[in-house]
């Protein structure tokens, strides 16, 4: 407990940020909404487009967090590896895209696997920073493999002709790919909770969130769900790396672009939950995206005072628990 | 920043420690379902009762390690209630703890100067070389002597036999100079040589210093004990001194209901 | 754990070596760095400049990360607030280092007071967390806010720092001065963080490292103590970035990327975290084999990550770790 003084000068603070963003994000979006509600609605329906790639990938990172106690800071370059994977399979494949669709996150996953029995399983008894510094390593090593396979150049990855064009959106063209990928990413994120939440899987999942000594203890082979959990992290994380190609583009430095804002979507919503992942990229992703084109010098900005609102009013993010 | 025991001059009647109503929840459970009793400076009060009684939640409630849910707890006098531990420690509340909460990397010497180092506040100086701070390292040798622990000074704490972690559990708290000490479960897992040096120690705290001990092991309690306290699921079953708890059949009755592993022995001594 | 048995063999080790001998070593290193600039061609001696500044920025990482236990991956937001500050404090007000300097100081101060109270308050992996997140905002400002700092260009055009004892500035212009003005401030700052280390406040710092629980339980203000030690590592790694742009009148974003941050890392773990001259010593192999490696190829970040790893998982405790390790070995023969 601290002290009254303590805790006034963190809602003061909290309630100037607060102001801040209200000034600079929540007033010009109402104006925008009620000037130009079509624009509005388009740029939410962006905002959910990036909210659900950020998603993919802060999930896939904060299980890794919540039921291995690891802090993967390679995370971003599963994403990266993903879409450049892809972009590979695509050239040799004569522009199969659903081919890449589906092999990239699979080889992604692989990788995963070899790696968390190769390099990490020895760290785990170390303790964070450990863990912290190897997969650092690793994930600069990957930025340079990436930079030397690949190149330097921004490329973005080319798609199915299928969902190429655009559909009609309260009466505004709005590209069928994104649209497409909304879609995707909901059905996906409604898979992935139904999964934790009601099979057994998912419980056994959950448990090794809340007490992977418990779950060991109850005969489960809990090296083998780390394994699973860490290869499926890589493997969701790869995914959204093919969807984010076509419209977010590929560059070298794409892999901590996203790692930074999955961090800030965990330190949000709260490590280990879904529930913490799903409505921290929802609020970041949108903040983000209506940010950039209300503020767009200070949408970074705006992006951190909301973070730094919900850490000063909650430690521990929107749902997450507090590590007692 | 902490004043000798006994320099302020403290009516008697003003109890050293005492908690009103203390009641903690974790969610749908409850720890301590409102605690209340008082203790006098320098008596030695042994809280007993069987795992899950709510002991360590008691100590953590005191020491600012747990908020309340609700209750009130008061340090000679004073509403203590929601402090941080730091402040509680500094307004002369010390403690150990169940399983050892040591400085593992430092050495025994180490250890006990950090305390002595709060104790006279010179945390902040950033400039002298610590080892000039010769009262500093005196001190803590005076106090690694009064455990036993001299010999063992410069070894490295994860190199320290369990009975001699142990005693350095209790020597860093006793460095601090508290006025009230609570001691939780200080000789868990030890031998009945390891128990009966430990028992020495406590036996051979200042007088004045106000003592609260957690314990399992009977045998220590009756040694040591001006007063006895009973938990039974969050609740004070018996309070009183040895003999009356002794024969109190409700407390009886609880420990007779017990796996056989988990009554302490209450035999004569 | 093996490293303190190690530790232990090493301190018996070292109180039998005499006292000449104990001082011998840093005698020499010194004698050398002061000597070295009649001998060296020019670009080796601005890299041992170099080597000098990242070994502040290095130990300013060191009291955070191996004393105090803070994993900061944020540290160069501060070198960047050092370096921008100075740079256009150079460019707007005056190139004197009376103005640059104690502005880019009290910059990185501020930064660093401001984004400390809000990271400390978290635990341990949030704190990681939150100050990569601190410093890429920071960067993103850089990079962005072209009018101010040049953007992605960097801010150029930063006149020389002068003392204004010479018309027209340009005292430390010839770089042999240069030189002995930053071996200057390295020897002092050197000499100022070893004696807080050995401080009672040094101690209690590594207590904080230990069983930060436990210190608290014992009186410590733990958060007061780690916020002290975040503010003096910023204003340290402020003085670092600040001297950077003494050195190369140019100041850019990627000061502020976590490329940095992590480069500085890298050196801190590779040297030998909780040594303060380990991460020197780190400094030192990072941008020498990273001059060596980029002539050849351009594929530095992968060997450097490369060399990191095996560091991490083989030589975890770095440089000094080997070296006490040998010491060890060799006084368990003698």
């Amino acid at each position: 407990m601290r002290p009254v003084r303590d805790v006034l000068v963190q809602r003061l603070l909290a309630l100037l940020l607060i102001g801040l963003v209200t000034w600079l994000l929540v007033v010009p979006l109402v104006r925008l909404a009620v000037t130009a509600p079509e624009t509005a609605f388009i740029q939410l329906l962006n905002g959910l487009a990036y909210s659900l790639l950020i998603f993919l990938i802060a999930t896939g990172f904060s299980l890794i967090f919540g039921i291995m106690d690891v802090i993967n800071l390679a995370h971003g370059s599963f994403y990266m590896l993903g879409a450049y994977i892809a972009y590979s399979i695509v050239g040799r494949s004569g522009d199969n895209f659903w081919l890449a669709l589906l092999a990239a996150p699979l080889g992604r996953g692989l990788i995963g696997v070899v790696l968390e029995l190769g390099y990490l399983r020895p760290v785990y008894r170390r303790g964070h920073l450990d863990q912290v510094l190897l997969t650092f390593g690793f994930a600069y090593v990957f930025s340079d493999i990436v930079r030397t396979i690949w190149g330097a150049d921004i490329r973005s990855l080319p798609y199915s002709p299928l969902l190429q064009g655009a559909v009609e959106i309260l009466g505004r063209p709005y590209p069928k790919y994104r649209f497409a990928a909304i879609i995707f990413g909901l059905v996906l994120a409604l898979l992935l909770w139904l999964l934790l939440e009601r099979t057994r899987l998912g419980s056994i999942v959950r448990a090794g969130v809340a007490d992977p000594e418990m779950v060991s203890g109850l005969g489960i082979n809990i090296t083998a769900v780390f394994t699973a959990v860490f290869a499926a992290g890589a493997a969701l994380a790869a995914l959204s790396g093919v969807i984010a190609g076509p419209i977010l583009g590929m560059h070298p430095g794409m892999d901590f672009d996203v790692l930074i804002v999955a961090l800030i979507v965990v330190v949000v919503g709260g490590l280990g939950t879904f529930a913490g992942s799903f409505w921290g990229s929802l609020l970041i992703g949108i903040a983000d995206t209506f940010g950039k084109v209300l503020q767009p010098e200070f949408s970074m900005a705006l992006t951190f005072a909301v973070m730094a609102v919900v850490l000063l009013l909650r430690p521990t993010g929107l749902f997450g628990r507090s590590t007692a | 920043m902490l004043s000798e025991p006994a320099t302020r001059p403290t009516p008697d009647t003003i109890p050293a420690l005492r908690v009103e109503g203390l009641r903690r929840q974790f969610g749908g459970v409850t720890a301590l379902a409102g605690v209340s009793f008082a203790v006098a400076r320098g008596e030695r009060r042994a809280i007993i009762g069987p795992n899950g009684a709510g002991k360590t939640t008691l100590f953590n409630l005191i020491s600012g390690e747990l908020a309340p849910t609700s209750g009130r707890v008061y340090l000679d006098g004073v509403d203590v209630t929601g402090l941080p531990s730091h402040q509680l420690a500094r307004r002369g509340l010390a403690r150990t703890f169940q399983r050892n909460n040591l400085f593992l990397g430092l050495t025994a010497r180490e250890n006990v100067r950090l305390a002595v180092q709060a104790r006279r506040g010179l945390g902040h100086r950033f400039w002298t070389p610590a080892e000039h701070l010769r009262e500093v390292t005196a001190e803590a040798d005076r106090v690694l002597a009064d455990l036993g622990l001299l010999e063992r000074a410069d070894v490295p704490v994860r190199h320290l036999s369990y009975g001699e972690q142990r005693q350095l559990e209790v020597a860093i708290a006793v460095a601090t100079r508290p006025r009230v000490l609570l001691l939780d479960e200080p000789t868990a897992g030890m031998s009945p040589a390891e128990t009966a040096a430990m028992t020495r120690t406590i036996a051979a705290l200042p007088p004045e210093m106000t003592l609260l001990i957690i314990e399992h092991d009977m045998d220590v309690v009756f040694a040591l004990a001006d007063r006895i306290t009973v938990l039974h699921y969050g609740e004070i079953l018996a309070d009183g001194e040895p003999e009356a708890v002794r024969q109190n059949p409700r407390v009886a009755e609880v420990y007779m209901g017990l796996a056989a592993d988990e009554a302490p022995r209450l035999g004569a001594s | 754990m093996e490293a303190i048995r190690v530790e232990a063999g090493a301190r018996l080790a070292k109180a039998r070596l005499s006292l000449a001998r104990r001082w011998a070593l840093p005698a020499g290193v010194l004698v050398l760095l002061i000597g070295c600039p009649l001998v060296l061609p020019q670009y080796l001696l601005s890299l041992l400049t170099e080597v000098l500044i990242f070994g502040i920025f290095a130990m300013s990482l060191d009291l955070l990360l191996g004393y105090t236990g803070l994993v900061s991956f944020g540290h160069a937001a501060f070198f960047g607030v050092g370096a921008y500050t100075a740079g256009l404090a150079a460019i707007r007000l005056s190139p004197h280092l009376g103005v640059t300097l104690p502005l880019a100081l009290g910059a990185a101060a501020l930064a660093a007071l401001v984004i400390g109270y809000l990271c400390i308050r978290t635990a341990g992996i949030y704190f990681l967390m939150l100050t990569l997140a601190f410093a890429q905002v920071l960067y993103a400002v850089a990079f962005k806010w072209t009018p101010v700092t040049g953007g992605s260009n960097g801010l150029s055009g930063i006149p020389r720092p002068t003392l204004g004892l010479v018309p027209g500035g340009g005292e430390l212009a010839d770089p042999i001065r240069f030189y002995f003005f930053v071996l200057l401030i390295f020897l002092l700052v050197y000499y100022g963080l070893r004696r807080v280390v050995n401080s009672p406040f040094g101690h209690t710092l590594v207590g904080i490292r230990e069983n930060e629980g436990r210190m608290r339980a014992i009186g410590y203000d733990v958060a007061r103590y780690k916020l002290a030690a975040f503010v003096l590592a910023g204003v340290l790694a402020g003085l670092a970035g600040a001297l950077n742009t003494y050195l190369n009148v140019f100041a850019s974003p990627a000061q502020l990327n976590w490329t940095t941050s992590g480069q500085v890392l890298v050196m801190v773990i590779i040297g030998g975290a909780g040594t303060l001259i380990g991460p020197v010593l780190g400094a030192a192999l990072v941008l020498l084999l990273q001059n060596l490696v980029s002539t050849h190829t351009d594929r530095w970040p992968m060997i450097m990550g490369a060399v990191f790893i095996i560091f991490v998982l083989l030589a975890r405790f770095g440089i000094v770790g080997i070296w006490d390790r040998l010491v060890a070995r060799l006084a368990r023969r003698a």
